[in-house]
């Protein structure tokens, strides 16, 4: 298990997403499935940074366990309460004009992740765990 | 991110590299903005060499898109887009929104 502490900023995400990667390939990943946990971290914190901590000054401890097959990165933050079940789910069909931009990230996280579970804790702020399990290609 | 533009007769090419977060997509906006303000509506955007788009980078192509088309004819459309981008695109819906072009001289020639 492997942790680190972040500032909460636009500018860390591409330290977020190398450390992350390195979690997922120390796990012997497809290169598929690295990216797939880099993007979905990715759309994760950038949801913290904006929707959590509104650009307020702030960290993101972010973790990773691998065990039994299975990836899990913890992302915790003490910003306000971001619970990605409460973004509805985004537009992907209308027209140019009538297409929203809201909610895609968290569409893509569920996509590309087999768990997305949030969880908000007194004194401990909120925790997010993103799971996902190791394919063996035959 | 870098993005580096050209402009030709009929459209301008705008060569996007690295990669493209929610921390770099306000320059990729940015750099579609500052082409419509010399009035060029028709893009090319060259994705050959990016090497990640979040939906920062999503959203900053859609609404790019709507400030092309708002114009008479004008129009972005992608060339050289990465299998792991064309991917999300399918994911997210995007892929009726923009015309793509295996390579660059065809996506130029389009216009």
């Amino acid at each position: 298990m492997r942790t680190l502490v972040f500032p909460a900023s636009f500018e860390q995400l591409d330290a977020i997403r190398e450390f992350v990667g390195q979690a997922a390939r120390d796990a012997e990943m497809s290169e598929t499935e690295i990216c797939a946990v880099q993007m979905a971290v990715d759309e994760a914190c950038s949801n913290i940074i904006e929707h959590a901590y509104h650009g307020r000054t702030g960290e993101i401890e972010v973790t990773s366990d691998f065990r039994d097959e299975t990836l899990t990165i913890i992302l915790r933050d003490h910003g306000d309460s971001f619970d990605p079940d409460s973004v509805p789910q985004p537009d992907l069909t209308s027209n140019l004009e009538d297409r929203q931009v809201g909610g895609l990230g968290v569409y893509l996280m569920r996509h590309l992740m087999d768990e997305v579970r949030y969880e908000q804790r007194a004194g401990a702020g909120n925790v997010l765990f993103l799971v996902k399990r190791r394919r063996r290609q035959t | 991110m870098e993005v580096t533009t050209q402009y030709f007769k009929h459209c301008a090419l705008l060569t996007v590299k690295g990669r493209v977060d929610s921390y770099t997509a306000p320059k990729l906006s940015e750099a579609i903005e500052a082409a419509n303000k010399n009035n060029v509506f028709k893009l090319v955007l060259d994705l050959g060499d990016l090497e990640y788009m979040s939906s920062a980078g999503f959203r900053a192509l859609l609404v790019g898109q709507r400030a092309c088309k708002r114009y008479n004819r004008g129009e972005i459309v992608l060339a050289r887009v990465p299998k792991k981008i064309y991917e999300a695109f399918e994911l997210t819906g995007f892929t009726p929104l923009f015309k793509m072009f295996d390579d660059v001289t065809a996506a130029v020639g389009s216009f």
